[in-house]
C-alpha cells in the first residue's frame, strides 16, 4: 500500500485525477444531465449534490461506463475513458460502492475482495489448475493484500462470514475495502450513509479522509445529509436538473444564494409533490 | 458472533494438508473398492450373489453412470458456478461424441490416418488413439463453447435459457441430417458412426468385455473432471465465476471482464461435455444421433439440481443415482414387479414421471439437493441478516470488536474517533 505524507488537501494539491468534459445524457426525449463539466483533483474530496432526480446517479453511471454519455468526454488520470466497458474502466482505477449494497452475499468477505483484485491477479486457467509457484504466490500476496484491507476498514474479524451474514454496517465497510482493492485512483461513493445514525456519520467522515489520506485517492461522494457534506468535503457540486448551478468549498456553497434558492427550496417542494 | 461461523467456512491452515488430501484419497479408495469388488469379490460369489449384481448392478451401468457424472460436472461449472442456466448442454456431449466417431473409425474411408490407433494399419479411416482422441474431443468442444456461448451469453438468465435450447437442439440435428452436406457424408444421418474402436492401453485394446478396465478409465477422466473443477473453483476464474452468479453488474463494476468469464465457464463446461462424449462413444461402441436428444439435457439438469448445485460431491451423487435408476434401477424394477404381480406395465417408459416427481418432491423438501454446497443450503435455510434486521431482529448484540477493547467504548463515548474498529487509525492510537 502506498502511503503518503498526511497533506492538507486543498485545491491545487496534485495533479487533475478525473475530468469530465461537457457531458449530456439523454434518455429518449428526457435530458437526465446537461453539459455538465467538472474536475476531480487529486487527493480530495468532492461531493455531488442535488434534490432528488437532478441526474448525480446518471453522472455517477456515466463515469463507471453503466451508461453511456449522449455527448461529452471522461479522462481518467491520462486515458480517456468515454467509451470504454464498466470492467475496463474499474481496472484503469475507478473504483464505486453501492447506493443500495451489492455485495457478492454468498462469498466470504475476503473472497469479495480478491474479487476486485480479478484486473490485478494474472494467473489464467493453467496455472490455476497446476497451482504453479507463481500462481501460488499470487494467491498468497491477494490473501494479504485481502486481509489488510480487511484491517483497514475494520472489518478484519469477520472476513470468512459470508457476506449476507454481516451487520449492516460490516456490509458498507466491506463494500469500502472490495472497491479500494481495485487500487483506485477515484473512490466514487453512492450514498454511504445511508441508513447511519449522526454518531456513525461523524466517523464516517473522518474514515473518508482517512481513506484519502492512506490511500492516496480522490473521493467522489453523493450525498443527501448535509451536515456530513460540509464536513467531509473540500469541494462541492450542486446539480440541479441534470445541469450544475454551483461549485466551490463548502463555504461558497454555503453561501451561495442560488444554491438555497433551488436546492433548499426545491427539496421543501419536492416533500409536497 | 465469531463463535457461531460454521466450520466449513473457515479455513484451516493447521490441517492442510490432510484437508487437501481428503477427497483424492476418499475417491481412490471409493474406486479402488468398486474396482476389487468387481475384478475379485463378485466372480467368486455364488450363482444367486451373481446374478444380483448382473441384474441390479452390472458394471457396465457403473460405467455409463460415470459418463453422466462427467458430464454433469461441466454442468455444474455453468449452471451452479456461473449461474448461466443452460438447457442445451446435450450439444456438447453430441460434439465430443461425434469427434470420437470421426476420429476413431473407419467412416473416413477415403483416407487411411493411424495414430497410435485402435485398429490394424491396413484398415481405411482415421484411426487416433483414445487418449489423444480425448484432448482433441475437449479441445474440439471448448472451441464450440466459445463459438456458441460468443453470440447467446449476451443475453440474461431467461432468454439465455431459451437460447441454450435451441443449439441444444440444433446441433443433434445437424448430426441427424449431416449424411449430405453439399454432397459430403459428414455423420452419416440417422445411422450414426459404428463401430468406433476400442481403446488401447499400449499395444493391448480393451474388448467389448474388458469393463473392469474402462471402469477405471471412466473413474481416471471423471477425477480429472473434478480436480480441475476444484482447483479453478479456488482461484482467480472460480471466483469470478460466483461472482457473476452472485451479482452480474456488481462484478463488472469490480473489473471482472462479464464476456470473458462467462466464455470460459462455458470453455470448461465444454471440455467436461466433449471428455464424456468421447467417453460415451466408446463406452457404447459408437455413436448415433437419437442417443443426443433433449432429454437429455433435462436429465443432466436434474442430475445436477438433485445432487446439489455447485458442490462437485453433490452433482456426482445425483448423476450416479440417477443414472443408475434410468439405464438399470427402473428398468429392473420393472420386470420384478411385473414378475410378481403379474402385470405388463412398460416402467422404464415411466422414468420422466419419475425423475419429474423426485424434483417436485426435492424443490418442497429439499431444495438444495442432496450434498449441498455449503453457501446453498445457507440462502435456503437461513434468513440473510439484512433480511432479519430490516424485520426488526436485533442483530447487534455482543458486537466482539467492542467488547474486547472496553477503552474502545469510552474512545467513542468521548465522541467520534477515526476507525475505531481497526485499531491502526490515528485516533485509536491517542486515545488508547
Amino acid at each position: 500500500m502506498t502511503t503518503s505524507p498526511q497533506t492538507d488537501a486543498s485545491l491545487d494539491a496534485g495533479t487533475v485525477k478525473l475530468h469530465a468534459d461537457r457531458i449530456t445524457v439523454k434518455f429518449g426525449g428526457l435530458v437526465a444531465v446537461n453539459d455538465v463539466s467538472f474536475t476531480i483533483p487529486g487527493q480530495s474530496v468532492v461531493s455531488l449534490i442535488g434534490p432528488n432526480g437532478a441526474g448525480k446517479t446518471t453522472f455517477f453511471n456515466v463515469l463507471t461506463g453503466l451508461y453511456r454519455a449522449t455527448s461529452g468526454r471522461v479522462v481518467l488520470g491520462e486515458t480517456d475513458i468515454t467509451n470504454l466497458v464498466p470492467h475496463r474502466i474499474a481496472a484503469l482505477g475507478m473504483a464505486r460502492t453501492f447506493q443500495n449494497i451489492r455485495l457478492f452475499g454468498l462469498m466470504t468477505a475476503e473472497e469479495n475482495v480478491k474479487v476486485a483484485m480479478h484486473s490485478k491477479l494474472h494467473s489464467g486457467p493453467f496455472h490455476t489448475i497446476v497451482r504453479t509457484p507463481r500462481q501460488r504466490r499470487e494467491e498468497r500476496k491477494a490473501q494479504e493484500m485481502a486481509r489488510e484491507l480487511l484491517e483497514f476498514v475494520g472489518i478484519g474479524k469477520v472476513a470468512n462470514e459470508y457476506a449476507r451474514n454481516l451487520s449492516y454496517g460490516d456490509q458498507r465497510r466491506l463494500e469500502v475495502a472490495r472497491a479500494l482493492a481495485l487500487e483506485p485512483s477515484i473512490l466514487l461513493l453512492d450514498e454511504p450513509t445511508a441508513g447511519m445514525n449522526p454518531q456513525e456519520s461523524g466517523r464516517f467522515t473522518q474514515f473518508v479522509h482517512r481513506v484519502r489520506d492512506e490511500k492516496d485517492l480522490s473521493v467522489l461522494l453523493i450525498e443527501h445529509d448535509m451536515s456530513v457534506v460540509m464536513q467531509v468535503s473540500d469541494r462541492i457540486t450542486v446539480l440541479d436538473r441534470g445541469e450544475k448551478i454551483a461549485e466551490g468549498s463548502p463555504d461558497d456553497i454555503r453561501s451561495d444564494t442560488r444554491v438555497i434558492e433551488a436546492y433548499l427550496g426545491k427539496s421543501g417542494r419536492d416533500k409536497t409533490t | 458472533m465469531v463463535s457461531d461461523v460454521p466450520s466449513r467456512a473457515r479455513r484451516m491452515p493447521g490441517l492442510a494438508i490432510p484437508h487437501r488430501m481428503r477427497w483424492p484419497l476418499g475417491y481412490t479408495a471409493a474406486a479402488v473398492l468398486v474396482f476389487l469388488a468387481y475384478y475379485y469379490v463378485i466372480p467368486n460369489l455364488g450363482a444367486g450373489g451373481q446374478t444380483f449384481f448382473r441384474n441390479w448392478l452390472p458394471l457396465t451401468s457403473i460405467n455409463e453412470a460415470l459418463v453422466w457424472v462427467i458430464c454433469a460436472l461441466g454442468l455444474n461449472i455453468v449452471v451452479g458456478y456461473a449461474g448461466l442456466l443452460d438447457l442445451g448442454f446435450v450439444a456438447f456431449w453430441a460434439l465430443g461424441g461425434y469427434t470420437a466417431g470421426w476420429l476413431m473409425s473407419g467412416f473416413f474411408h477415403q483416407v487411411k490416418i493411424h495414430i497410435f490407433g485402435g485398429a490394424t494399419a491396413t484398415v481405411p479411416g482415421i484411426h487416433i488413439s483414445f487418449w489423444l482422441v480425448l484432448l482433441i474431443g475437449a479441445g474440439f468442444c471448448a472451441l464450440w463453447g466459445v463459438i456458441i456461448g460468443a453470440p447467446t451469453l449476451r443475453l440474461k438468465s431467461d432468454y439465455l435459457a431459451l437460447v441454450t435450447l435451441g443449439f441444444g437442439e440444433i446441433i443433434p440435428q445437424v448430426f441427424t441430417n449431416g449424411d449430405n452436406i453439399g454432397g459430403f457424408n459428414l455423420t452419416n444421418g440417422s445411422k450414426g458412426i459404428t463401430p468406433v474402436d476400442p481403446i488401447g492401453i499400449g499395444s493391448t485394446r480393451l474388448g467389448p468385455f474388458d469393463l473392469v478396465w474402462k471402469y477405471l478409465i471412466f473413474v481416471l477422466i471423471a477425477a480429472v473432471v473434478v480436480f480441475i473443477t476444484l482447483r479453478l473453483r479456488d482461484g482467480r476464474l472460480g471466483r469470478a465465476w460466483l461472482a457473476i452468479r452472485e451479482d452480474e453488474l456488481a462484478a463488472s463494476m469490480m473489473g471482472v471482464p462479464l464476456m470473458r468469464t462467462k466464455l470460459s465457464a462455458y470453455a470448461v463446461g465444454a471440455v467436461a461435455g466433449g471428455l464424456a462424449g468421447v467417453a460415451f462413444a466408446t463406452h457404447v461402441g459408437g455413436v448415433l444421433p437419437d442417443r443426443f436428444n433433449f432429454s437429455i439435457s433435462i436429465t443432466l439438469l436434474a442430475m445436477v439440481v438433485l445432487g446439489g448445485m455447485g458442490n462437485v460431491w453433490g452433482v456426482m451423487l445425483g448423476a450416479l443415482v440417477l443414472a443408475w435408476v434410468n439405464s438399470t434401477g427402473l428398468p429392473q424394477f420393472g420386470s420384478s414387479f411385473n414378475e410378481e404381480f403379474g402385470t405388463n406395465i412398460n416402467f422404464p417408459s415411466y422414468n420422466f414421471l419419475l425423475f419429474g416427481g423426485i424434483l417436485v418432491l426435492m424443490m418442497l423438501f429439499r431444495r438444495e439437493g442432496i450434498l449441498p454446497e455449503s453457501r446453498t443450503r445457507l440462502v435456503l435455510h437461513e434468513p440473510s441478516r439484512t433480511d432479519m434486521e430490516s424485520l426488526g431482529a436485533d442483530m447487534e448484540a455482543p458486537a466482539p470488536e467492542l467488547d474486547e477493547s472496553a477503552s474502545l467504548k469510552t474512545a467513542i463515548a468521548e465522541g467520534p474517533v477515526i476507525a475505531d474498529e481497526t485499531g491502526t487509525g490515528t485516533g485509536m492510537g491517542e486515545k488508547v
